[in-house]
């Protein structure tokens, strides 16, 4: 009963989203607030992950294939696949399920908690639409690029570790990046950013933007937020997978 | 003037307020007091839209909130302005940028017209050389006039305050309480504060409702506190034995019974 209540807010919290604003230069303003927020405060963190994602595929899947009859090329084709198909939508956004997830809502819980939510409604602002859409369109518009950055930097991180261990050349990697590549794969990546920067923006929103409390409260809306983010995730992700490979 | 006739809200299956009526008048400072659980923080946000009543109206100027689109309550919220209790301000913006935030959010006015509003409603408020300073760096104090400020930055027709007080010493508390009164009269605006200071009461009260468990249980002036009969209200204002004996010298002053201009060096020789 209880996830229905909750699914129901969540939904009218999306449906509250959609209202004219009262100043569109300011709309913006706070858009592109939040996209540097979103996307060059999560940056660093993307550009780590993705260099040793790629360089650990490359040796664990070296490590893997041992029959010389396998030319060395397709350790770059898997390295490609594995990174463009799951590590970088996937693990990418699971981790900005944490960056970007837990700061949203633990912003928002301020502001709930702190009566700026108030301040603001009071004034005739419409909170929905002002706090949570520029947060929601930002993070739609930023995630993807952020997946399709960490996407070249896994590759480039594998042919990195390739080459430094002696794993197998530059040229042979490079062989081997180009061999069978699916430009689907491209947009089956970029379809599942899409859907998880619209999860891990928005479940993260609703937690925050309803918190009741104090200081504690905001901090179990933030782990709720992240928890469950991350499992809607993985089932987003099992779900796209079966219905689009 | 804000008018209220029987209002009732609960949560769940508590009553939180019980059928209260009142007439907050324009150009007055119109006091909710009332100990904490009392009801007074829920009518006061059922005053300002932020609950919705379960029965009874509101009418602002005649007109009935319940009545309005919700275009029509936008519109009416740009005429009021509000002082929470814990200032509210945005935490990431400076003193300058929460004092331009309505006028940035409802005006097309440039930047110099803006920020030279801003500097009078800070200056009104006795706060020059903070405009850059965040709410952080700000005293308690210091926060509620920023607040007072962007309150009135828009010109409202309605000010609300919660419990400005709390948290304030009494100098910095008589300051605003003073504050207020002067704006009420200046701009000519429908005051409502919501507080259980009794200094408050005493300074700036030309209206005072009493709220005792969800029911309206006196009104009055601050005039006519002083000689209420009422149990309850004097067990809550006159609480200590000290507030008490000033009553009861209040009362022999007002009588004439004692003068006002008492020397008191010259009485306790």
């Amino acid at each position: 009963m209880h996830f229905f209540t909750e699914f129901g807010q969540y939904l009218l919290m999306l449906k509250g989203m959609f209202s004219k604003p009262e100043n569109g230069k300011m709309y913006w303003k706070e858009f592109m607030h939040q996209c540097s927020e979103i996307g060059i405060g999560s940056l660093g963190i993307v550009v780590i992950i993705s260099i040793f994602m790629g360089a650990v595929s490359t040796l664990q899947t070296a490590y893997q294939l041992v029959s010389p009859l396998i030319p060395l090329s397709t350790i770059a084709q898997i390295v490609r696949d594995t990174v463009i198909l799951e590590f970088s939508p996937t693990l990418v956004c699971i981790v900005l399920a944490g960056v970007v997830g837990s700061k949203i809502a633990s912003e928002l819980g301020n502001m709930r908690v702190s009566e700026q939510i108030d301040a603001l409604e009071i004034m005739g602002i419409n909170t929905k639409t002002y706090l949570i859409l520029p947060k929601l369109l930002a993070s739609i518009v930023v995630i993807p690029m952020l997946v399709v950055i960490s996407a070249v930097l896994g590759i480039w991180g594998g042919r990195l570790a390739g080459t430094m261990t002696g794993i197998l050349s530059g040229a042979a990697f490079d062989k081997g990046l180009h061999q069978y590549f699916k430009p689907y794969n491209v947009f089956f990546a970029l379809a599942k950013a899409y859907t998880f920067a619209f999860i891990i923006s928005s479940i993260p929103a609703f937690y925050g933007y309803y918190v009741r409390g104090g200081a504690l409260e905001i901090g179990r809306a933030s782990t709720r937020s992240v928890v469950v983010s991350c499992v809607l995730v993985l089932f987003a992700d099992y779900l796209l997978s079966a219905l689009l490979l | 003037m804000i008018e209220v006739k029987n209002i009732k809200k609960g949560f769940g299956e508590k009553i939180v307020i019980n059928d209260v009526s009142a007439v907050f008048e324009t150009g007055k400072c119109n006091l909710i007091i009332g100990t904490s659980g009392s009801g007074k923080t829920v009518l006061m946000k059922c005053l300002v839209g932020l609950f919705e009543p379960d029965s009874g109206e509101i009418f602002y100027n005649g007109q009935s909130f319940s009545e309005m689109t919700e275009e029509h309550r936008k519109e009416l919220r740009q005429r009021i302005g509000m002082l929470f209790q814990g200032s509210a301000l945005f935490d990431s913006m400076t003193v300058e940028q929460n004092v331009m935030f309505p006028l940035d959010m409802f005006t097309k006015d440039t930047y110099a017209v803006k920020l030279k509003r801003v500097n009078e409603v800070l200056d009104r408020v006795n706060l020059k050389d903070a405009n850059k300073k965040f709410p952080a760096e700000i005293s308690g104090g210091m926060k509620k006039r920023v607040g007072i400020a962007r309150a009135i930055v828009l010109n409202p027709k309605y000010l609300f305050c919660d419990e400005p007080n709390s948290g304030l010493d009494p100098q910095t508390s008589l300051l605003i309480d003073k504050l207020i009164k002067e704006i009420t009269t200046e701009y000519n605006i429908t005051t409502v504060v919501n507080t259980h200071d009794m200094n408050s009461v005493m300074e700036i009260g030309d209206n005072i409702i009493y709220m005792y468990q969800g029911l309206k249980e006196w009104e009055g002036s601050n005039k006519e506190i002083i000689f209420s009969k009422n149990k309850l209200l004097n067990e809550f204002i006159f609480a200590s034995e000290f507030l008490q004996d000033a009553k009861d010298m209040r009362m022999l002053e007002m009588k004439g019974k004692i003068d006002n201009n008492r020397n008191m060096d010259e009485l306790l020789k």
